[in-house]
């Protein structure tokens, strides 16, 4: 388990970090806080030619909180925007969520631009993000852009990123004051990716769920009808779930949020 | 004289080795400083069965910084199957694995050619160099098929049967032909692991000067790891040291004798003249370090109307893997325990092992007693149910009594010995175990629960634990010559047991001392030569006695040389507080150190006042010379070779709450109730409880090896394979009975694998309680929230 060789560049800032980026080409990967590509590196299923750490680029790690809901600077450990009392009180769901995600020493590592551009559809933060309503800002040769959180999730591992592109801030809107959210998941022990997770927000008659490891992306519903949920994902079956075992899931954990999400709404709690 | 003043027997002393562990400055094989070794990497078969038709590794020779690349082709007379340990007439086609393999692989992970390189790195790239070509050949996965069925894992055997044999007690085809019920299923325990913390290591380095080849490995077994290096290599026992310094866990996987990396590291060291090094990584361990566990039986009860068991049977095939060097060693342990706690006077039991294409299994903590004991326990809630007797009122009815002991069960053997039970109050134990867990009011409690949609569950087993094997064990107990400190050398090795402090209290309760005032030295062939290894839940019956007669034989001497200094009789003298003196006058009292000193005609701490005692009084000798062979030192040597094993007892009792919706089970209460004879120090003794049912709970909810059909192993890494962590373990309530042993001077029985049995048992009987509305039955140990949920929809009240 000792990765085959590659160049290893650390630069200082984000401008020349999208300079290594183009000038490395896509067989060089972004290493961020290497929770998922080290591990990957050291069985040698993945073999990019360099890799480029951003560890190294401070003006990327940050919470700014605003009216309309909170900036996070891709390099922003987990840990510090499961912290962040503004987060918490803006949006709710997020510390919720955080706390599903490993265990503090990995959420001190992983960074939640890391997170968001790895694009596991098991993961906590993408469900978050899109259940949100929330976009990145990416930087690459022409620039910045920004991608909403529905058109940034393409497939398994995959997100609409150029290759030359570089994540460099997520935004999660603000919770609406008369909404409800919550996040519930199962997982076979605390803090695995989930079998089956549901991220739901609640105001009034209008509700949106999105559910983790239940399609090869984050899956967005915005309904309060289970067979519309049944309808929306695509579960695959593995060594711990099958699929028809998550559409089960789906409808109870859904179910279950969703209530949740309605509680909070009326009861005003997080 | 008297004897100690306070007993440090039976304190939780807080441990030696804690300082030092803790503050993560321990020394493990990898942490020995070895700078110029080269590093090994293997070449492991990427399928579980095939015939090799290309292995060329020209190119990875050639890769810049390797120094050699072997093949079976290169170990000349070392090309042979490694040794089977124990053959026996019930094995009547032994396979072992060759160190590299030799024109065919049988499991993934297998090893096939060995790089060695002058960094771990070069040499993993090297491997990627080696060219391999496979045919491939059917895999055997399902090892119950296997029995009667399909392909043959060794072609050159006319079966997959490895092993077939059958062990009676009494007339159990009577007792059936008799009985006036008789329940009878199949219940299965799931291969895995045991995933020590430290995986497997090697380092070996040859001293050019000496010839001599030292060998640091994470082994349970310095000794025989030395005996069988020895008669491997051909260097005679001083030019060849085994060193087992800290290792980080073994459970049993580091007792095997021999893994191929264990032979070919030093063969290597030996043949380059160099250091060589290899560190297992956590992938290897999974695919290529032994597994534990895979056993089906069916077992069947026979019983009287009123709950009288007259009856066992029970016929069970174990997943052997591709090899069976261990020989029966699981299957018998697991067949010897199938009786559990009760008077069952009737019982067949027979064993098959069964090759398949997977890695071997061998002894791991509980070995065999977990699933024999999974089968016994459901098999009696079946027949509580089946009777409509309450569960624990038909194990009141049938638990061996006190007044059976000595209990034996002639026609089954533990560790070569006859099963004789030694003692116990198996009764006080249940009845313990019933009142902390509330078993009385459970029932309204469940009931009120489940009006509010929540379903709670109890299970309930008793397990017995054959512990203490010999053949022996010896320890040397001597006070150094100048700082008065005791040392005790032994010949085994600890790997988490905490010997630094149970074997210290052994030493420090006979003469007087505190725990810290006496070092354990273990580990080491060059320092002890005689012993077994600590595995079985052996060491610290057979060690503990051999320290406590060696140290007694340094107290008689201390006496004796005390009793010159004060010119007392030895009769009139006391030990204590590190002390001896004389009854009555305690200003004349010398201490261990100072006699230890004045014994030794070469000293350098006269000036030191602590030790004026030395001068104050007469001389230790009556003579200038040794007398009765005695040298310059307060020394004592001891072996202890039990005369039968002990036998551990315990009831374990768990509340559960299913979430009938997810299938997710959590643990709301885990009581254990254990009795290990007289406890050295209860602290530690909980550590093995903890730990050991840590790993049953293990077993019982989360681990578990998952093989596709052509024999990969689909979860060989922690992202899959789930050892739970500390919030997937419940919190444990312990309650102690210490009924001694009556076959060993100090009263002791093993601990280290009590807590490991019934976990898997009483999570059943739990899950099966809290869904008896819906008629759930658990007959597979792990279940997980999937399977749970299966269940119930197949249940009769799954509807609901």
């Amino acid at each position: 388990m000792k990765p085959p060789p590659f160049d290893y560049h650390a630069p200082a800032t984000l401008d020349e970090a999208v300079r290594l980026r183009t000038e490395l080409g896509p067989e060089a990967s972004i290493l961020a806080g290497g929770q998922s590509l080290i591990p990957l590196l050291n069985l040698r299923f993945a073999r990019p030619s360099a890799l480029i750490d951003l560890r190294r680029v401070r003006e990327l790690v940050y919470v700014r909180a605003g009216q309309d809901g909170v900036a996070v600077g891709a390099m922003t450990s987990q840990r510090e925007l499961e912290r962040s009392v503004d987060a918490a009180r803006l949006c709710p769901l997020l510390r919720e969520a955080q706390r599903c995600v490993a265990h503090p020493v990995i959420r001190n590592r992983g960074t939640v631009g890391g997170t968001i551009a790895h694009a596991d559809p098991a993961a906590e933060l993408p469900a978050a993000l899109r259940v949100l309503a929330g976009h990145v800002t990416v930087r690459g040769p022409r620039g910045e852009r920004r991608i909403d959180a529905d058109e940034l999730f393409q497939f398994h591992f995959t997100t609409s990123l150029e290759p030359d592109e570089i994540l460099t801030e997520v935004f999660f809107p603000a919770l609406r004051p008369d909404a409800g959210s919550a996040y519930l998941e199962l997982s076979r022990r605390h803090g695995d990716y989930p079998l089956a997770g549901a991220a739901a927000i609640a105001a009034g008659d209008h509700v949106r769920l999105c559910f983790a490891a239940l399609g090869p992306t984050p899956v967005l519903v915005e309904s309060d009808d289970p067979a519309d949920w049944d309808a929306a994902i695509e579960p695959a079956g593995d060594i711990h779930a099958s699929a028809g075992y998550r559409r089960e899931l789906a409808a109870v954990l859904g179910g279950r949020a969703l209530a949740l999400a309605r509680e909070r709404a009326t009861g005003g709690a997080a | 004289m008297t004897g100690a003043a306070g007993r440090v027997i039976g304190r939780s002393v807080a441990r030696n080795e804690d300082e030092r562990l803790l503050r993560g400055r321990g020394m493990y094989v990898d942490d020995v400083r070895a700078p110029d070794a080269l590093h090994v990497a293997f070449l492991r078969s990427p399928v579980a069965h095939a015939r090799i038709r290309v292995l060329d590794v020209s190119a990875a020779r050639a890769h810049p910084g390797v120094t050699a690349v072997w093949t079976h082709a290169d170990l000349g007379e070392h090309a042979e199957p490694l040794p089977l340990l124990f053959p026996h007439e019930h094995l009547p086609h032994p396979k072992t694995q060759q160190p590299l393999a030799v024109d065919e692989v049988d499991f993934v992970g297998q090893p096939i050619a060995m790089v060695i390189a002058e960094n771990r790195y070069t040499a993993e790239d090297a491997v990627e160099l080696i060219e391999l070509d496979l045919e491939d050949l059917p895999a055997v996965v399902d090892y119950e098929a296997a029995v009667d069925q399909g392909p043959l894992v060794h072609a050159d055997l006319p079966t997959n049967v490895a092993a077939d044999g059958t062990w009676t007690v009494g007339d159990p085809d009577r007792a059936f032909a008799e009985a006036e019920i008789v329940v009878r299923h199949r219940f299965v325990c799931e291969r895995s692991s045991s995933m020590p913390m430290e995986p497997r290591a090697v380092l070996a380095r040859l001293d050019p000067g000496t010839g001599s080849l030292t060998v640091w490995d994470t082994t349970q077994c310095v000794l025989p790891v030395r005996s069988a290096l020895v008669a491997k290599l051909g260097l005679p026992e001083d030019l060849l040291h085994v060193i087992a310094p800290d290792v980080g866990g073994g459970f049993g996987l580091k007792g095997y004798l021999l893994y191929p990396e264990e032979l070919l590291v030093p063969l290597a060291a030996l043949r380059l003249r160099a250091a060589v090094r290899w560190n297992e990584d956590r992938r290897e361990h999974f695919l290529a370090s032994n597994h534990q566990r895979g056993q089906a039986h069916t077992i069947e009860l026979a019983a009287t109307r009123d709950g009288v068991i007259t009856g066992l049977r029970d016929d069970f095939v174990q997943d052997q893997g591709a090899f069976i060097a261990y020989g029966l060693i699981t299957p018998w342990i697991a067949a010897s325990h199938v009786a559990g706690s009760y008077r069952i006077p009737n019982v067949s039991v027979r064993y098959r092992c069964v090759y398949t294409n997977k890695v071997s299994v061998s002894p791991m903590r509980g070995v065999g007693r977990p699933q024999s004991s999974f089968a016994l326990e459901r098999a009696v809630d079946l027949l509580a149910h089946e009777l409509g007797l309450d569960r624990a009122e038909l194990r009141r009815r049938n638990l061996v009594q006190p007044e059976d002991f000595p209990y034996a069960r002639e026609g089954l053997f533990f560790a070569g010995y006859p099963v004789v039970l030694d003692s116990g109050d198996y009764p006080k134990a249940l009845e313990l175990a019933l009142d902390a867990i509330g078993y009385d009011g459970f029932a309204a409690e469940q009931a009120l629960e489940r009006e509010r949609g929540r379903y709670l569950g109890l299970g309930l087993a008793c397990y017995v634990e054959g512990t203490g094997e010999g053949p022996y064990e010896g320890a040397r107990v001597y006070v150094q010559p100048t700082s008065g400190k005791v040392q005790v050398t032994t010949g085994l090795t600890t790997q988490g047991q905490s010997h630094a402090t149970t074997f210290a209290q052994i030493a420090a309760d006979v003469l007087g001392l505190e725990p810290d005032q006496v070092q354990i030295e273990e580990g080491n062939t060059a320092a002890f030569g005689f012993g077994a290894g600590t595995f079985g839940s052996r060491a610290i019956v057979n060690c503990a006695n051999a320290i406590s007669l060696a140290a007694l034989e340094v107290r008689d001497k201390a006496l004796r040389y005390a009793a010159n200094m004060l010119e007392a009789a030895a009769e009139d003298l006391e030990v204590g507080g590190g002390m001896i003196h004389v009854r009555g006058v305690p200003e004349r009292s010398v201490s261990l150190r100072e006699i230890a000193i004045a014994v030794n005609p070469i000293r350098y701490t006269t000036l030191d006042p602590s030790t004026a005692g030395v001068e104050r009084f007469a001389p230790a000798r009556t003579w200038s010379g040794f007398e009765r062979g005695d040298g310059p030192l307060l020394e004592g040597s001891a072996f202890w070779a039990p005369s039968s094993t002990t036998w551990s007892n315990g009831v374990h009792a768990a509340i559960v709450e299913v979430d009938p919706g997810t299938g997710d089970v959590r643990y709301l209460r885990y009581v254990v109730v254990h009795d290990c004879g007289v406890m050295v120090n209860p602290a530690i003794v909980n550590g093995q409880i903890h730990g050991g049912v840590a790993q049953g709970v293990a077993n019982s909810f989360f681990e578990r090896m998952v093989y596709d059909e052509t024999g990969q192993h689909r979860n060989a890494s922690f992202l899959d394979f789930l050892m739970p962590y500390a919030t997937e373990v419940p919190s444990i309530e312990i309650h102690h009975l210490e009924t001694p042993s009556p076959l060993n001077p100090l009263g002791i029985k093993g601990a280290g694998e009590g807590g490991s049995i019934s976990p898997p048992a009483v999570t059943a009987a739990a899950i099966e309680d809290a869904l008896a509305p819906f008629g759930v039955h658990v007959d597979e140990a792990p279940l997980d929230p999937q399977r749970v949920r299966a269940l119930i929809a197949a249940a009769p009240g799954g509807a609901a």
